[in-house]
């Protein structure tokens, strides 16, 4: 297997874009979703999109597929809410290793598939580890500000059997994404140098956080420089932003950390803000123009998209990425 | 793969310079890097160093112990050290709720946290629930290397840096050569076992008090200093710590000496390479100021130049005894008046520090308690009253008497009570209210001030209140006079209803009308004439008092009502006769005479952020700069330009004072937090269609219009007639123009100024709002520059002044529904669809399109280079039919809303 290590230095990688976004052509019913398997199921399970992973995986592979041809170098796992905390909202936490193992099982299918016929393009397979719907530094109950909806240790022990399928189902890079509390994406990484140090082995890891306040911060109030310092004591594959904001909006925070780290620097940007009716509507040749500016700038490093990007956006984005050389990681001594 | 752990310093080289610097994090970063200077650790939060917070911890006080961390960060902690370690305290318990608590202060927890604990379990418990990269104190070799390896590792786990203790199996290291071994050793372990990033390493090379008297202690200050100088030279990426008040340990007692002792033994650990440290800047002497010979004989202690250093210093150190500094406070000259000429001086200056010992004395002397009142308060409530009328007290002023006053009384009322059936008699009881579906009662609240401080007695039934209310209450209560406030047009038009009822139910007292949109126009024209009984428009409190005496004087009151119905009519008579000179054209005429752009020349800027984003983690201090000082000044009655109000000639001193008091009351805003700034702002693409319409669309699909109002006065042929759709780019003309909208608001400005209420504070009370509102106009002053220079960016390159800023020398404007250039409140509605301001914000409107909390902005971003703000003036009915049908309301709402503009 081609190393992730190498392939970076030599060029920026592409990330894939949305998957919910794509998911939604389907138009999946309860019933697709319930699939055989769950068609007696207790609770609803429509929108449960982790889901699909299980009872349509076809789709699932499709999806992949369709970045990868984009011209993808990395696809995410379909596993975004794939913690016990997330699925508690289906009563699905017992399935979540299962849904980690068969998601990354597919994409690693998908990737060599390509990787096969383009052996000097290795595609690649992130374990996509969402920030879960909890928050651990922040209080859900604006009268008690002390109360927390979940602990550090809750967080470690459900991302630690998330990343344990993830891995056990043969992802290449662990993607720890949409980081809105900084203190749940410690959880995360100190749930990975578990498995790491329990396993003794080294997968690379993305972490990528969320800004999304005008003024620059997260949501748990922390500006781009001072998230940056909280998660760089695990040595990462890279580090950088996501969600949230358009392309341009982005750009301010990406060079707030670029020259601050010695990591490789990551961005995958909605298609823009979403409009009065919730939708995202940046043209792939607009969104293309944005993430132009990082490269002309040498902010970048991995480059994809979020919420409301398609393979049309990651082909666009992809074609100007060739075009311009990775961001100099400069190693410090 | 590579793993980026630090390589192992295995050749025993001595780098010479720093090469990696210390990153630490709360919600914003702390690098210390060669430009940083000795980073001071906050130590009160800690319950072995500070018994007050031991005791607030025990007690549960935790709003207080956050005070207590809040205060440390103001005062320039750049990380905070949080210690639970106490035998009566539930240790792991209390640091987690104390962590959770200061997660919740952004100006608390901006800085890094230091945990501090002797207890593993409570670090670890720490470490769970702090986001930001911490630092752990302490670790060290104490109990065996595997302990301290395997701790090491979890720290380095969850993220933190580390200080590690100058501590082995063997005992604490006491001279140079131990403190050398125990950081060899740690550093050893550390970065070459445990794979510690170094520059994460901050070793604690313990300070030991000097000058005991014993032989062995003497070397204990320039041992550690010398041994921080082979740490930084031999380790230069690791960082150096202590407790600094240990060293004048023996000279317990003796401040100045102290002091000294503090800051000679920093300048030389600094000097050595001590980068860090928990220092109290309280006790600590600038280096430069330490008298010669203390300096000297210090020195030689610290650094043990002579066998006689602690003799000498010990010598010396008796003639400092008992010196404390220059605090203790001057006693006035005035305290050693008479009785009522201290009540009168507290009075008159607001000083209400002694006004309950003097009442208290006052009491004593009298028979009665009420006579306190009816005699010393109301002699000196009189000179202010006196001084007031004659212009040489202004209106702040009197409004601290109030409180000084109101202070008293509270004082008195128990004594009063407890004797029955003594009453205070008030000169006449006054209703004063701010009308349905407006939020506004700043110049409502210093009327009633005003007057409730001459002793009237005041009914105040708040802000938003109904008809129906105002006029049971006025029965029930059996009121005098009634006094209505607003600030929004609508307003006007509730004021009319209400005089309008009072005449139906025959009523018999006066009523006065006040508020900035309120005049004496409007009351003469449309408001007078629908009460037979009188109506003032009072505008400026100083004047309610004397209307108010003139229209409950017995003697004078029907001579005075009288005299201003006739005043009235005389000046609706020529009000109307002027009136009829100004002529109108049809709207169809204004339209073909509208402001025209060359849309083929005009720059259109598109935005570089198209779309709607919020602000709600802004700081207030990164307003502050932007505070408009003038209108605050106005609503204090006190009227001139800011800065040059603060040195006139008549009002400067007072409005120093005001301007003071003010900035103190900002300062403790921004510290407590205790109001919070939060806007929204749209960038839209925008074409006027049909004349006076803006379309807002979103890749060419219509979000929404917004309907301006044009000019109709009949002007000179080549002035044009505008309206605000001028300014955006026709739909015909094929240009893509673009628009914005904006809300931006205060919240909690409510509960401060009640807070200060409860305290009888009413100075503080209506300062806090009238600062709320000054930080409102100044967000938006601030939300426009940013959105010129960044969101829509079309001044990137503007570079303008505070006060070209107030001056609006910059392009572009914000007009805002309601004001003059678009008078009409119903576009706040089409305002709040497009950006959904009250679910992203939570800023509501009123029924009378009032904003909630009152202290909000908002309006529209026009930028093109000729937008201009403008007054509408009067529109004439053919607009309003027009407008009802493009809107597709009814004729009677667009009339009702646009009345104030309607010319009849």
């Amino acid at each position: 297997m081609k190393n992730i290590w190498n392939e970076i230095e030599k060029r920026i990688l592409v990330l894939d874009g949305a998957m919910g976004t794509m998911l939604q052509a389907y138009k999946f019913t309860e019933e697709d979703f319930r699939g055989e398997r769950f068609k007696d199921f207790k609770v609803p399970l429509q929108g449960n999109n982790d889901l699909l992973s299980i009872t349509q995986p076809h789709a699932i592979k499709e999806v992949h597929a369709k970045y990868f041809a984009a011209g993808a170098d990395i696809v995410e796992t379909n596993t975004f809410s794939g913690t016990t905390i997330a699925m508690a909202d289906y009563e699905m936490e017992h399935l979540v290793y299962e849904l980690n193992y068969e998601s990354a099982k597919i994409a690693k299918e998908v990737a060599d598939e390509f990787t096969e016929k383009e052996p000097h393009k290795p595609r690649f397979v992130a374990g996509s580890i969402g920030p879960t719907n909890r928050t651990a530094s922040m209080s859900p109950d604006v009268n008690d500000p002390g109360y927390r909806a979940v602990t550090f240790d809750e967080l470690r022990i459900a991302y630690k059997l998330q990343v344990e399928a993830l891995i056990d189902g043969g992802v290449d890079v662990l993607l720890v994404e949409t980081v809105f509390d900084t203190l749940n994406a410690k959880a995360a990484l100190f749930a990975i140098e578990e498995v790491k140090a329990e396993r003794d082995i080294n997968v690379p890891i993305m972490l990528s956080g969320t800004i999304t306040d005008a003024s620059g911060r997260t949501l748990s109030g922390q500006t781009a420089e001072a998230f940056l310092i909280s998660v760089s004591h695990i040595p990462l594959l890279s580090v950088g932003f996501n969600c949230a904001l358009g392309a341009n909006l982005l750009q301010p925070h990406l060079e707030a950390i670029a020259n601050k780290t010695d990591f490789a620097v990551s961005a995958h940007p909605n298609a823009g803000l979403p409009n009065a009716f919730g939708e995202y509507d940046e043209s792939p040749s607009e969104m293309a123009a944005q993430i132009e500016e990082y490269l002309k700038k040498n902010l970048i490093n991995i480059i994809g998209g979020c919420c409301g990007t398609t393979p049309g956006h990651i082909s666009a984005i992809a074609e100007v990425a060739a075009k311009y050389k990775p961001r100099n990681v400069v190693v410090s001594c | 793969m590579q793993d980026k752990d630090p390589t192992p310093n295995t050749q025993h080289q001595k780098p010479k310079t720093q090469t990696k610097f210390m990153r630490l994090s709360g919600l914003e970063p702390l690098v210390l890097n060669e430009n940083s200077n000795f980073v001071n650790v906050g130590e009160r939060t800690n319950v072995a160093g500070s018994r007050k917070f031991l005791r607030l911890v025990k007690e549960e006080k935790f709003d207080e112990a956050l005070a207590i961390a809040r205060h440390q960060v103001d005062g320039g902690a750049q990380i905070i050290d949080i210690n639970m370690d106490d035998g009566l305290i539930d240790g792991k318990e209390a640091m987690v709720k104390f962590l959770n608590l200061i997660a919740a202060e952004p100006d608390i927890c901006r800085v890094p946290i230091m945990i501090d604990s002797s207890k593993w379990d409570i670090i670890e418990a720490g470490l769970q629930v702090v986001q930001g990269k911490c630092v752990v104190n302490s670790i060290s070799l104490k109990e065996g290397e595997e302990k301290f390896i395997w701790e090491a590792t979890q720290i380095k786990r969850y993220g933190a840096a580390v200080i590690v203790m100058a501590f082995d199996e063997v005992g604490q290291a006491d001279n140079y050569e131990r403190r050398l071994e125990i950081v060899a050793r740690s550093y050893d372990v550390l970065v070459n076992k445990v794979g510690f990033a170094e520059e994460d390493i901050i070793f604690d090379l313990n300070i030991f008090p000097v000058a005991t008297g014993m032989e062995e202690h003497r070397k204990n200050a320039i041992d550690f200093i010398e041994a921080t100088r082979w740490t930084r030279e031999t380790y230069p990426n690791v960082s150096v710590s202590g407790g600094v008040s240990n060293v004048s340990f023996s000279f317990r007692g003796n401040n100045v000496v102290r002091e000294a002792m503090h800051s000679v033994f920093l300048y030389h650990a600094i000097q050595a390479g001590m980068n860090m440290g928990i220092v109290n800047p309280t006790m600590l002497e600038v280096y430069d100021d330490i008298p010669k010979n203390l300096l000297e004989h210090v020195e030689d202690v610290i650094l043990d130049r002579r066998d006689d250093a602690t003799e000498r210093l010990l010598d010396l150190a008796e003639t400092f005894k008992g010196i404390k500094k220059a605090d203790t406070e001057t006693v006035q000259e005035w305290r050693s008046y008479e009785l009522q000429d201290r009540i009168t001086h507290s009075l008159v200056k607001g000083i209400d520090k002694y006004i309950v010992e003097d009442v208290e004395e006052a009491r004593q002397q009298a028979e009665k308690p009420i006579e306190v009142i009816e005699g010393n308060l109301m002699i000196g409530m009189n000179v202010v009253g006196d001084l007031f009328g004659s212009g040489k007290m202004f209106l702040p002023q009197v409004v601290k008497s109030a409180r000084v006053m109101k202070k008293a009384v509270a004082y008195l009322n128990p004594f009063i009570e407890a004797e029955k059936g003594e009453q205070q008699q008030a000169i006449g009881k006054v209703l004063m209210a701010t009308v349905k579906g407006d939020v506004h009662d700043i110049g409502k609240n210093i009327v009633s001030v005003v007057l409730g401080c001459n002793n009237y007695e005041i009914v105040d039934l708040g802000v938003m209140v109904p008809p129906e209310k105002i006029i049971e209450t006025a029965k029930a209560e059996n009121v005098d006079v009634i006094g209505l406030s607003g600030l929004i047009t609508p307003s006007l038009d509730e004021m009319v209803y209400l005089a309008k009822e009072m005449e139906r139910q025959n009523f018999n007292i006066p009523l006065l009308i006040g508020g900035a949109t309120t005049s004496k126009a409007h009351t003469a024209v449309k408001i007078d004439p629908e009460y037979k009984n009188a109506v003032v428009h009072v505008n400026d409190a100083s004047r309610a008092v004397t209307v108010v005496g003139d229209l409950l004087n017995k003697k004078k009151s029907k001579d005075y009502r009288d005299k201003l119905k006739r005043d009235y009519d005389e000046f609706r008579e020529k009000f109307l006769k002027r009136k009829k000179k100004k002529s109108y054209i049809s709207l169809d005429a204004a339209r073909a005479k509208k402001y025209k752009i060359n849309w083929e020349t005009s720059t259109i800027v598109k935005p570089k952020e198209l779309g709607i984003q919020k602000l709600t983690q802004l700081s207030l201090k990164e307003l502050v700069p932007y505070i408009d000082w003038s209108p605050f000044f106005r609503s204090w009655d006190l009227h001139g330009r800011f800065p040059d109000i603060l040195t006139d000639d008549i009002v400067g001193e007072q409005a120093t004072q005001l301007y003071s008091d003010a900035k103190k009351m900002i300062e403790e805003i921004i510290a407590k937090q205790s109001l919070k700034a939060k806007g929204i702002f749209g960038l839209f693409e925008a074409n006027t269609i049909n004349d006076d319409d803006i379309s807002i669309q979103k890749k060419g699909k219509e979000i929404g219009v917004f309907r301006t109002l044009r000019q109709q006065l009949d002007k000179r042929a080549e002035v044009p007639n505008i309206a605000l759709a001028d300014f955006v780019a026709p739909k015909e003309s094929g240009k893509q123009d673009y628009m914005g909208a904006f809300c931006t608001a205060i919240f909690g400005a409510d509960e401060l100024a009640n807070s200060y209420k409860e305290q009888q504070d009413d100075y503080n009370a209506i300062m806090a709002q009238a600062i709320a509102d000054r930080f409102a106009e100044a967000f938006a002053e601030y939300l426009h520059k940013q959105v010129r220079t960044k969101h829509w960016g079309y001044g990137a390159n503007e570079d303008l002044t505070n006060e070209e800023l107030i001056k609006e020398t910059y392009k572009g404007i914000r007009p805002a529904p309601g004001y003059p250039a678009c008078p009409d409140h119903l576009e706040k509605e089409t305002i709040w669809e497009l950006l959904d301001v009250e679910k992203v914000i939570g800023v509501s409107l009123t029924e009378s399109l009032a904003m909630w909390p009152a202290a909000a902005v908002s309006g529209y971003y026009f930028g093109n280079e000729e937008a201009k703000y403008f007054g509408l003036g009067k529109i004439t009915q053919d607009q309003v039919e027009d407008f009802a049908k493009r809107k597709g309301i009814t004729i009677e709402k667009a009339q009702k809303w646009l009345h104030p503009a309607l010319a009849d």
